[in-house]
């Protein structure tokens, strides 16, 4: 039984097949890549997976459970956490609010005893505190922490996307873009950051993106795309030389 | 200019933060506490208004500056908690028992008005929540039985406990300590997930989404508590006003509580008082400054021996007479404030602030707004 299963997934938008019977799986621990030229299904495959969008077909499990029909946001406590390709900061909160926020599926407290503050309201929030300090540190963003998400450059927020993902505890982790906007340093970073995810956090990752030696860089396994169907899967090189996604990138 | 040393979690949930921060808002207890001192009845009682106006403030923040939804029905709300209280009290039910029911019921008329919010958004919720305050409106003119419609209906002086509280002074310390509880209960849920989950709302539905927040229910959540203030509110304005009658409780003054809001700054609590002490202090100032200016004009007049003061002074008195200025005068200053400082009030205090706790090194740009484009194409 696979980590993560995606079968035979397909939505259509009208007439227009997105997805149209992807199959693939990702295996626990490792980096799996899509790729794909523009308007594939890459984001769609996210949302579906997210839950945002329903699917018209296929199944998604999930470390042995079908979450083909789990509300979204369901999906944090599972422990599937995502970033997005045109971030989606909460923007005039902080920094430290929108990290607390991914805490939210882990909370215990409820209505009443919040509106009290109750002694085990301060104690819970003192927990995550804790739990969300660990992603500050992991990834640097001591500096900006009481800064609010509007005053924050590019770089730092698709940094803090990145932390608020990782602060839900995440088992699998889904990254829409990575090094989108990023200069040529940041997305070095990113390479690391990825792979300190893997290996020390053990945290399986999913991920979309564009600029080829970032996926060469840190993954495993590729699939390629293209019109929502599935070209080609294998490790980077495979999937790179492949004569079906070379004609979807270069026409011919 | 002074820097914050945090040495422990703590320091960044309390409520004050720190000591210097404390002891102003010991000061400003020390100030309100004394009003009903040193003031006579009038101000006391203006100042009860700005009290109770402070609660449908926080009560709209919540809503409108935290959750992101708009509201133009709560003047809706507002009349389900008076014409309750006072029908309840009317039937003999003790005080504290009649205002938990009139909370109780505003709550219930909230979820039930928040539930099309699951659905709708932006300006199509805002449309159908003044749908429901022209349909309540309407109700409370035609349900004789209980309203005694147009009539009016008249409410007794608040007496908990058997202990009165019918002096203007009383009644002040009353506001004055639901005030400072509503304002600690908000507080106490923006510390917390409910509160961040709102302010997820706001910002990005679909990362709130993600990120394990139930919108049904958050949604719901902040509707609910928003109106149960505005019960609350409601309750403590029928007695403030004393003779409850449908034509109070109309849009304009729904559009009173959102114009109290966004001149206050939306997305704070500050926002909120300093709203309220605008709504309800500029009508009295407006009354005043319409005898003041011609009787002072006059006098200068005489003093200097020039006429045209005079003129000038009467004209301004008339004009001040006329109906519809105050409304004139409110629409004025929101577009002002919307135009040159979209924070409100509550952003012109942060920018004096920051100006002194800087002061000589204060930077002329620091809250200069920047124009970004990074969302480009948006989910929803």
């Amino acid at each position: 039984m696979s980590f993560f299963s995606v079968d035979n997934l397909s939505i259509n938008f009208g007439g227009i097949k997105a997805v149209d019977g992807v199959t693939f799986d990702v295996k626990k621990g490792e980096v799996f890549t899509i790729i794909g030229p523009n308007g594939a299904g890459k984001t769609t495959i996210f949302n579906l997976v997210s839950r945002i969008y329903q699917p018209t077909g296929g199944k998604l499990v999930f470390d042995g459970t079908d979450i083909t029909n789990v509300p979204p946001h369901r999906i944090a406590a599972l422990g599937i956490a995502r970033t997005f390709q045109n971030i989606e900061l909460f923007e005039h909160a902080t920094l430290l609010q929108n990290l607390l926020l991914a805490r939210h599926a882990h909370k215990k407290s409820n209505f009443f005893s919040e509106l009290m503050f109750l002694p085990s309201v301060r104690q819970m929030e003192l927990e995550h505190r804790e739990a969300v300090e660990k992603a500050i540190d992991f990834l640097d963003l001591q500096q900006y922490r009481d800064s609010f998400i509007v005053n924050l450059p590019y770089g730092v927020r698709k940094v803090t996307e990145l932390a608020r993902a990782l602060c839900t505890d995440p088992q699998l982790l889904l990254l829409d873009e990575p090094s989108s906007g990023l200069n040529v340093e940041e997305t070095e970073d990113m390479a690391f950051w990825i792979q300190d995810i893997r290996t020390l956090l053990g945290i399986t990752v999913l991920m979309v993106e564009h600029d080829m030696s970032l996926v060469s860089a840190v993954s495993d396994r590729v699939l390629a795309l293209n019109y929502g169907r599935p070209l080609a899967m294998g490790t980077p090189g495979e999937v790179q030389s492949h004569p079906e996604v070379i004609r979807a990138y270069l026409g011919g | 200019m002074r820097f914050q040393f945090k040495t422990s979690y703590n320091q960044d949930i309390r409520l004050f933060k720190d000591r210097i921060d404390t002891s102003w808002y010991g000061l400003l207890a020390v100030a309100v506490l004394a009003v009903p001192l040193l003031m006579s009845d009038y101000y006391v009682g203006e100042a009860t208004w700005v009290f109770i106006y402070a609660i449908c403030g926080v009560s709209l923040m919540a809503l409108v500056g935290y959750t992101g939804l708009v509201s133009l029905g709560h003047a809706a709300f507002l009349g389900i908690g008076a014409y309750a209280h006072a029908y309840f009290l009317q039937h003999g039910v003790p005080w504290v028992v009649s205002v938990a029911l009139a909370v109780t019921i505003t709550t219930a008329s909230g979820i039930v008005v928040g539930l099309p919010a699951l659905r709708m958004t932006g300006i199509y919720l805002t449309i159908a929540t003044l749908a429901f305050g022209v349909i309540i409106q309407e109700v409370f003119s035609r349900w004789e039985s209980v309203t005694h419609g147009f009539a009016g209906m008249p409410v007794e002086k608040p007496t908990i406990f058997g202990v009165p509280f019918h002096d203007e002074w009383a009644f002040y310390y009353l506001c004055l300590f639901f005030l400072v509880l509503v304002l600690w209960m908000t507080r106490n849920l923006l510390r917390s997930p409910t509160g961040r989950a709102w302010i997820a709302i706001r910002d990005s539905e679909i990362a709130a989404q993600s990120m394990g927040v139930n919108l049904a229910i958050y949604k719901s959540i902040a509707f609910a508590y928003s109106a149960g203030l505005m019960g609350l509110a409601g309750a403590l304005f029928a007695h403030k006003i004393g003779y409850l009658a449908p034509d109070i409780f109309t849009i304009l003054l729904s559009i009173q509580f959102l114009l109290l809001v966004i001149v206050g700054g939306l997305g704070s609590l500050h926002g909120a008082v300093f709203g309220a002490i605008f709504v309800a202090l500029l009508p009295p100032l407006i009354a005043i400054l319409r005898d003041s200016i011609p009787a002072s004009m006059n006098e200068a007049a005489q003093a200097m021996n020039i006429k045209l003061l005079a003129i000038i002074g009467e004209g301004i008195g008339n004009f001040l007479k006329k109906p519809g200025v105050e409304a004139g005068i409110f629409g004025l200053i929101l577009v002002l404030v919307i135009l040159l400082e979209p924070l409100g009030m509550y952003g012109r205090w942060v920018k004096i602030r920051v100006f002194f706790s800087t002061f000589p090194m204060y930077r002329g740009a620091t809250f200069k707004r920047q124009k970004s484009y990074m969302r480009s194409e948006r989910l929803r």
